[in-house]
This record gives C-alpha cells, structure tokens and sequence, in this order.
C-alpha cells in the first residue's frame, strides 16, 4: 500500500519536473522557430520558412560589430573575476581569520542587489568621476555582479580541499608560490573551470547592467531589446538564435572536455604500476 | 597603543585577510562607493548634479506625497505573488532531485541552470512570441479549436509569467540545498511512529529544510522586486514598476535626487530583508555542508 503510494508520488513528481523543463525551454524553442519564418512579422502556424535571415544576419557588419563588444566584456570579464574570486574564495572559504563571517556576507551583497539599479549607481558614479563610459566601464559594472557569484561557486570546491595537502607541501620545503602552483590551483581546477564558465556566459546574456554602462558601445542583448522595443526585424530571432546555439556549444564543448579529463584521471588511478 | 597596532598588523598579515582584499578593495569601489554617492544625492535639492549642495529632506517628502506608492505597491505585490507561486512549483522537483532521482538529478539541474546563462531578454522575447496575438498559444488554438486568445500579451498576468519564468531556478537551486539537508532516517521514524504524510512535510521537512526554503523565498522576492526587463518586455505600458520609475528619474527626467530616493528606498527594503536572513543562517554550513 504504502510502496503503491510512493510509486505513484514518484511518477507525479517525474511528470511535473518534466512539464517544468518544457515550460523552461518553450519562449526558447518560440524563437527559433521565428527565426525560420519568412514573414515580416512572426505568425503561428508558420505558412512559409526561410533561411535568409540567417545569411543577413551573418553578413551584417554592425551585428559583427555587437559580436565583438560582447565578446570583449564577456572575455575580459572571465579572466579577472576568475583572478579576484579565486583568491575572495580562499578567504571566504579555506582560511579562518577574524572577521570572515563579515565578509562572507557582505561580499554576496551584490547577488542581492537589483541590477538595474546597480547599472543606474554605476552610471551616476561614473559620470561623478568624470569616466567616460564605453565597454570598458561595462567590464567593471558586470564584474561588481559577477566576482561575487564566482566566489560563491569557487567557495563549493574550496570547503572541500584539504588544508593538510598545502600543509604538507611547506614542510617539504615548497615556497608559498610553488604550493600555489603546484597544490592549490591544481586541486580547486573543477572549481575554477566552473566560475570561469559562469563569468563568461553571464557576462555574456547579461543585460541590466549593459544598458546603463556601456555609453556608445552595444552589446548584443541590449541590441536585441532596442529591436523590440522599437523597429522590430527578423535579425531578433535569429540573432537571438544565433546566440543562443553559441552558448549550447560552448557548453557542450566544456562538457566533452569535462569527460574526457575525467576518463584520463581515471585511467592514471588504475594504472598497474600503481 | 602600541600593542594595538601591533594587533591591527599581525590581523593585516593573516593569509585570510591578504586573500579577501583585492576582491574586497574592488567591491568597495564599484558597490559601497557608488551606493553611498546615491544616498548623498538622496538628500542634495531636486534636479541638481552636485554633491555639493546643502543637504535637504525635500525629496523624501515629495516623493512620499507623491504618487510613487502605486509602483512600489506593484512591486511588492507582484514580487510577493512570484514567491507564493514558485513555492509549490518548485518544491515537489527540489524533492525530486534531492531524494528520488539520483543520478539523474545532475542532468535535471544542467537542464535548469543553462537558461540562466542565456540572456533573459531573448527568453522574454520567446514569451512575446508565444502569447502575442497570432502567436503560438493564440495561433495554435485557432488551428485546432478555431478560438482566439489575443491579448495574452501586455497585461500583469503575462509579467507574473516572466517573472516565474525567469526566477525559477532561484528559488529550486537552493530549496534542493535545503531539502537535502533532511535526513531519511528521521522521515522513517516519523513514519514508523504513525506519522502522517502532512504531519512528517510540516514537522519535519519544513523546519529542516527552512535555510534553503528562506535563501530561495528571499532571493526571489529581491530579485522580482528590483525587476525591471520582465514588465517592459512582457507588459508593454500595463503598469509602472519601481525599477521603472528610478529609471526614469534618472535618464529623461533628469532628476538624479528624485531617484536617488527612490533607489534608497527599494535597497532599504531589500536591505532590511537581507539582514533578516543573514541573522538567521550558517553560510558554512549551508555551502559547505560542515
């Protein structure tokens, strides 16, 4: 009776996740179907479908343009808040010192924060400071959001490791530079991977930030909303697409990756000589 | 004296502090410096640019007298209404995933956390073309029933949509830490004792799973309420939110004290909130399992 129940409560909870993950990817799928669509303006069922949007858009000079300011933020985005969290993480996560409960919540402050506002504080300082806001001004507005979240990624592998590895390492004789080389990095490796993927796609997608700190300079999903909110063009979707299916491979790409460390480590542990 | 100094550096020198600082030092730039800035001209006259001004109260008052309750109510309301939603839909999953679907939870959450990592505008955007008028939803039941359902689209039914939508994974994620903070063995004896199905969910999971449950209710509620892309893309000109109106005092207006008060009243909410929260959890336990 009672297995009957939890089978039952089971197959409920399947269904509903299930339902759950369409309900995520449907406006997803919407836009790509819209980016076949020959018509002006998106009509379902679609009565004819096309590729020229794509070839347009792959053609456009100004979307490459917007490719390459994303590109730039998302890229320069990654590498320094990987470099900043990666030591905010050892000090939220791997060292005790007083004061660390502190800052371990005022650092995730940020996370709590409304972006839009944060954009429009960054703005208002910016301009106070006499900083002429470009892409470059929108690497630093990102990094405030996302140096913090890293940290809280880099901190999950940080609980994890083992003070004694570096303990044992100094009494060998190693310098605090090698340890950090030779220990440290390569333990928390899973941990940075994670943050640097992170740093770039939210970088990348992020949008209330971008719209108030990036002056003349587009990225593409601000470009993406000025398009619908004012002179609409298939170039959205297809756009939208685009960038979509770049994200999916990117991460596919790292998840093939991923495994296949993962089958080489394995092997390295039983390898007869060991 | 000099003992105390003593202490201020040997604290400096801890391996700890030396790796907090540089993120520190950047955040105190970028995050504390700009919000204080955004407090003083909080209190600088109305339609200044100065810092410089003597400070006044004027724009607490008209902003209080004024008509700005509307969108703040909106917010709340609306921010309230995601997390009252999201509760119940995530649950059940975060239950899932912690206790039923082993291996399969890992595939359940990349399924969950890639759309956080594609621009929440292009995902709103797909919502635009699933209830605008000829639409997905609206053409598809034409096809099939021959009835029409425009005017889907722009209205605070299709905002509470986004902003479900887009804030799912932050009320899952950490409802799954919270559940899978609960140990079986204490379900079972609750079971063996003759413990019901909602007497063991009240007794047992809601108390022990609260961190996470109030880590994913805050976390939400913050984020719809600082909200600003989901009632611009998906309500068109249905109501003004709070986030809208700050916008607004800053850029056409031109009116950077009557923002300001604005933005300081939101971070005040969301603040006081936050403390509430952070008063009541372990981040090392939580994040670190410890």
């Amino acid at each position: 009776m009672s297995s009957q129940a939890n089978r039952t409560s089971r197959t409920l909870i399947t269904v509903w996740t299930v339902a759950v993950i369409v309900f995520l990817y449907l406006p997803m799928i919407a836009v790509v179907l819209a980016s076949f669509s020959r018509q002006r303006y998106f009509r379902f069922p679609i009565p004819r479908w096309t590729t020229e949007w794509y070839t347009r858009t792959l053609e456009s000079l100004s979307v490459r343009d917007l490719l390459w300011t994303s590109l730039s933020v998302a890229a320069l985005v990654t590498v320094l808040s990987v470099v900043l969290a990666f030591f905010g993480a050892l000090a939220f996560a791997r060292y005790d010192w007083k004061g660390r409960k502190v800052y371990q919540r005022l650092v995730l402050l940020p996370i709590f924060f409304p972006q839009a506002v944060l954009g429009l504080a960054l703005l208002l300082w910016f301009s106070v400071l006499g900083v002429t806001t470009s892409w470059q001004t929108a690497v630093f507005a990102h990094m405030i959001w996302i140096v913090p979240i890293v940290i809280l990624i880099m901190s999950i592998q940080v609980y994890s490791f083992d003070p004694a590895l570096e303990e044992a390492a100094f009494d060998l004789g190693a310098t605090r530079w090698q340890v950090l080389r030779e220990v440290t990095l390569p333990v928390l490796a899973p941990g940075i991977v994670s943050g640097a993927i992170f740093a770039f796609l939210l970088s990348w997608g992020n949008f209330p930030l971008s719209l108030f700190t990036t002056g003349a300079d587009q990225t593409v999903p601000e470009w993406l909303y000025s398009k619908m909110v004012s002179g609409y063009t298939p170039m959205v979707p297809t756009l939208g697409s685009l960038t979509m299916s770049g994200a999916a491979v990117f991460i596919l790409v790292i998840y093939l990756a991923w495994l296949a460390v993962a089958a080489r480590r394995r092997r390295q542990m039983t390898a007869p000589d060991d | 004296m000099s003992a105390s100094r003593h202490d201020r550096v040997s604290w400096l020198r801890q391996p700890g502090v030396l790796a907090a600082l540089p993120a520190a030092i950047f955040l105190l730039l970028g995050f504390a410096g700009p919000l204080a800035m955004v407090f003083g001209y909080s209190f600088m006259p109305p339609k200044t640019f100065s810092l410089m001004q003597p400070p006044t109260v004027e724009n607490y008052i008209s902003v209080f007298t004024d008509s700005y309750y509307i969108s703040f109510t909106w917010s709340v309301t609306l921010a309230a209404i995601t997390v009252l939603l999201l509760f119940p839909i995530c649950y059940p999953i975060a239950y899932g995933m912690a206790k039923l679907f082993g291996k399969w939870a890992t595939l359940v959450t990349v399924l969950v956390a890639v759309p956080l990592l594609i621009s929440e505008n292009i995902r709103l955007f797909g919502w635009v073309l699933v209830l605008v008028k000829n639409g997905i939803a609206d053409g598809s039941l034409q096809t099939l029933f021959g009835v029409s359902m425009s005017g889907l689209l722009y209205s605070v039914p299709a905002i509470v949509l986004g902003l479900v939508y887009v804030y799912l994974p932050f009320m899952l994620f950490p409802l799954v830490i919270g559940i899978s903070m609960i140990p079986d063995t204490l379900k079972e004896a609750a079971s063996d004792l003759g413990a019901s199905r909602w007497q063991i969910f009240r007794e047992i999971e809601l108390p022990l799973a609260m961190p996470g449950i109030l880590i994913g209710g805050i976390l939400t509620f913050i984020l719809a309420l600082g909200s600003l892309a989901e009632s611009k893309i998906l309500g068109g000109q249905a109501i003004v939110m709070i986030a809208d109106d700050i916008e607004s005092s800053f850029t056409f207006a031109q009116n950077w004290p009557k923002g300001a008060v604005l933005s300081v009243l939101l971070i005040a909410l969301s603040g006081i909130i936050v403390y509430a929260l952070f008063r009541r959890i372990d981040l090392d336990q939580i994040i670190g399992r410890r």
